[in-house]
């Protein structure tokens, strides 16, 4: 059971006088449960999850994002694990170590990657999650040692270990590709093509959703996965959020600003966001109530109250 | 470690760069001269014919200048001829090549071990051939392609052996000295390299290798290849090059003259790693007859400077041409490549798709010439060019010519430069690839389009090349 904690988070654009755009983010998910993070354009939301997975454009000036783990989190870990490889500090990691240790940012617009199968992409993606996780958990007192010593940069493999260690059977790779995309009611078509490349926005989001289901995050950040869908898709991919949920046990953060994919995938919780902070959180009734609302009643109980 | 271990688990320069103590049985002074040609002839056993052409050669390299006025060309001002020791015979007791690795002296069969050559030779290819420094140490061919009349030896050799054919056609009507200056230099002073023959309607299915070594400091190395397709034959011709990097410059001045009969087919690939001190200035030239078909794969990844235009004369009506070239220059090199085809005949084709990677402040440029002549009617020509950078250090330009004086033609020309997209980068990376590997995926999938169509055994080397080329520098 994993927890993703944000505490007091701040950042900026990674620029001079970068605009400063979070301001004291306090979100935790935790394994299993839903969330729905809502709030007008511009309110951070976006931010926040780029923010969780690394992305070099912004700069945290203040707080945390801790990834806490437990035993059944590292059960394929040969190692013996410390008591301190059980909390992670994700704001010293590089976005592949993130996501070795089990978060995933699902994109509002995804990257098209021309050349590259999606066969070949995940399988490596899989390869390359694996070997970083045993790199994580392995030697871990030289690692810190090498991360005091500089803080300028983190060595992101300070060791080539054998490639081959660990790495996904083509049969097994096929099978779990097969009975996910099944799922996802994605035609067998899409592995041979190049990643995103092409793809219509829907098949885009179906496929941020696949490529979840296939790496098994702990804490999946779907941002605005479910703008541009028309209704079937959208209950593929709300069918692929579920699963994630009650199959591997993630827990979903997920950006939207519409109630309309939450009648499918029911929200935990419902967190409102207003100007770089979190104002308002909630069960599912406080989305309908924005469906029904909009913000601006939020903004005055929020401000009335400060 | 046996090699083919070595291979596996060197996946690091180290693969080509180690040097062997230098042992030669004869070797000129540096520089050149016309006593320097005669001592090479001399050595060579050769007929006074090939002298008289290289004492030939060498007056028309004098009497031409020094290539400087190309726009944006490379800078050759270091290449100083006299500094260039031209001519080294490895000590070995076979002249032309011995037939089994166990006969040469151990330091050279570890050599092409590392290189992984008689690994490959065993797997996949029909012959072999292998140079270190001037000369040709290691040829051989199964023997079933004997029994059918192909030839493959050593060029010194054919010059013995094969004398009428090969006076007929080295450096006569393809690629004459008068070409260009390093065309010139190779005339004078080419050692070693292959001369194939396959006589009509012969079928090598699996392809020939050559692969040129040079370990010594400061050398040149100008072997020449002469390959003849009869009638409808076909064939396909790897050659391979790298070298143990120095400080002094090391010069790789090739020529390569193919000969593309009626309905035969000839595929040359190029793998060329020679290290970052290296000029590679080389003259490649095919001649295709009716409805032959000629293809060109150039894979540059090494050298300091590479000026590369590999070019075909589709003389025969429906001869067709295809050049795949990939290109690729990180920091100091300075790879200035690309593909000149001329349209002579009527329906002719030709396809040029060149890719090319640039980072650490490298420089790639594609130059290239179509021509298609007045009367070449029902011909078509498509261009396309693609460049990738990874930063603003580094350089990529594209200088597509095309002279055109036929009306009745099919004329394509497509050209992209992009830069390698932060946010490519970051998506592959939050899906778990650390930097240099979303790197690398996305410039394996920029190749992508060309690497599928490339006979399988280059394409793997090529790959192997690529990643190691991105190890190098993004480490």
């Amino acid at each position: 059971m994993a927890t993703l904690e944000i505490n007091d988070l701040h950042a900026r654009v990674a620029e001079e006088d970068g605009e400063r755009i979070l301001r004291g983010v306090d979100l935790t998910v935790e394994s299993g449960e839903i969330h729905a993070l809502m709030g007008p354009n511009g309110s951070g939301k976006s931010t926040t999850a780029k923010v969780i997975a690394g992305h070099p454009a912004y700069e945290v000036t203040d707080g945390e994002i801790l990834l806490h783990l437990d035993e059944a989190d590292v059960a394929d870990i040969d190692e013996d694990i410390d008591e301190a490889d059980y909390t992670w500090n994700l704001l010293e990691l590089e976005p592949n170590e993130r996501a070795a240790l089990g978060i995933f940012l699902g994109f509002q617009y995804p990257a098209e990657i021309e050349g590259v199968t999606m066969t070949n992409f995940l399988r490596q993606a899989i390869n390359a999650k694996h070997e970083e996780r045993e790199e994580l958990f392995e030697d871990e007192e030289a690692e810190a040692d090498a991360d005091e010593d500089e803080d300028a940069g983190y060595d992101s493999s300070p060791m080539e270990g054998p490639t081959d260690e660990g790495e996904i059977g083509v049969a097994e790779f096929q099978q779990l590709l097969s009975e996910k995309m099944e799922l996802l009611d994605m035609d067998e078509k899409f592995m041979q093509r190049y990643l995103n490349a092409g793809f219509s926005g829907g098949e885009k989001k179906q496929n941020e959703v696949l490529q979840a289901a296939m790496l098994e995050p702990a804490v999946a950040v779907l941002d605005e996965i479910d703008s541009g869908l028309d209704i079937d898709r959208l209950q593929d991919v709300a069918k692929g959020i579920n699963a994630l949920r009650d199959e591997q046990g993630t827990g979903v953060l997920q950006i939207t600003h519409y109630q309309r994919i939450l009648d499918y995938v029911e929200p935990d919780h419902v967190h409102i966001m207003l100007d770089g902070e979190v104002v308002k959180s909630g069960d599912a009734e406080l989305a309908e109530q924005l469906e029904d609302k909009g913000y601006d009643w939020v903004r005055e109980e929020v401000y009335e109250a400060a | 470690m046996s090699s083919e271990d070595h291979i596996k688990e060197t996946d690091t320069e180290a693969r080509f760069e180690f040097k062997k103590e230098q042992k030669s049985a004869f070797q000129t002074e540096k520089g050149l001269t016309e006593e320097t040609i005669r001592l090479i002839s001399e050595d060579k056993d050769e007929p006074e014919w090939m002298l008289e052409r290289r004492l030939r050669a060498l007056e028309q390299y004098k009497a031409m200048p020094m290539p400087t006025d190309w726009p944006g060309q490379p800078d050759l001002s270091e290449v100083e001829i006299d500094e260039i020791v031209p001519y080294i015979r490895p000590d070995i007791e076979t002249r032309g090549g011995a037939e089994n690795w166990d006969d040469l002296p151990e330091e050279i069969q570890d050599t092409f071990d590392k290189l992984g050559i008689p690994e490959a030779e065993k797997k996949a290819l029909s012959g072999v051939g292998a140079q270190y420094e001037s000369e040709i140490v290691y040829q051989n061919m199964q023997e079933q392609w004997e029994e059918k009349g192909v030839i493959f030896c050593d060029m010194d050799k054919a010059v013995q052996e094969h004398e009428e054919i090969v006076k007929e056609h080295f450096m006569t009507k393809c690629v004459p000295p008068s070409d260009n200056k390093f065309a010139a230099l190779h005339g004078a002073i080419w050692s070693g390299g292959s001369f194939v023959y396959v006589p009509e309607d012969v079928t090598v299915n699996m392809p020939v290798q050559a692969y040129f070594r040079m370990n010594s400091e400061g050398m040149g190395q100008f072997e020449h290849t002469l390959i003849i397709a009869e009638e409808g034959s076909e064939m396909h011709y790897i050659e391979g090059c790298s070298a143990p990097k120095y400080s002094a410059f090391n010069l790789h001045s090739g020529g390569v003259e193919v000969f593309v009969g009626e309905d035969a087919h000839v595929q040359y690939s190029t793998v060329q790693n020679w290290s970052k001190n290296t000029y590679n200035l080389n003259t490649k030239r095919a001649i295709v007859e009716e409805n032959g078909r000629m293809e060109w794969i150039s894979g540059s990844m090494g050298s300091k400077a590479t000026m590369l235009y590999p070019s075909t004369i589709l003389k025969g009506r429906g001869a067709s041409d295809n050049h795949i070239t990939i290109a690729m220059a990180g920091e100091g090199q300075d790879i200035d490549t690309g593909a000149k085809v001329y349209h002579n005949a009527p329906e002719t084709k030709s396809t040029i798709e060149s890719k090319s990677i640039a980072k650490d402040g490298g420089r790639t440029n594609y130059r290239g010439l179509v021509h298609i002549a007045d009367g070449a009617e029902n011909s078509s020509t498509a261009v396309e060019c693609d460049a990738l950078m990874f930063d603003n250090e580094s350089t990529s330009d594209t200088m597509p010519y095309m002279e055109i004086n036929e009306s009745k033609v099919d004329v394509a020309h497509e050209a992209t430069v992009g830069k390698i997209g932060d946010e490519d980068i970051f998506y592959l990376q939050s899906r778990g690839l650390d930097d240099d590997d979303a790197k690398q995926m996305i410039v394996s999938g920029f190749i992508e389009p060309i690497t599928e169509e490339l006979p399988i055994e280059y394409a793997v080397e090529l790959n192997r090349l690529v990643e190691l080329e991105m190890e190098g520098s993004l480490g």
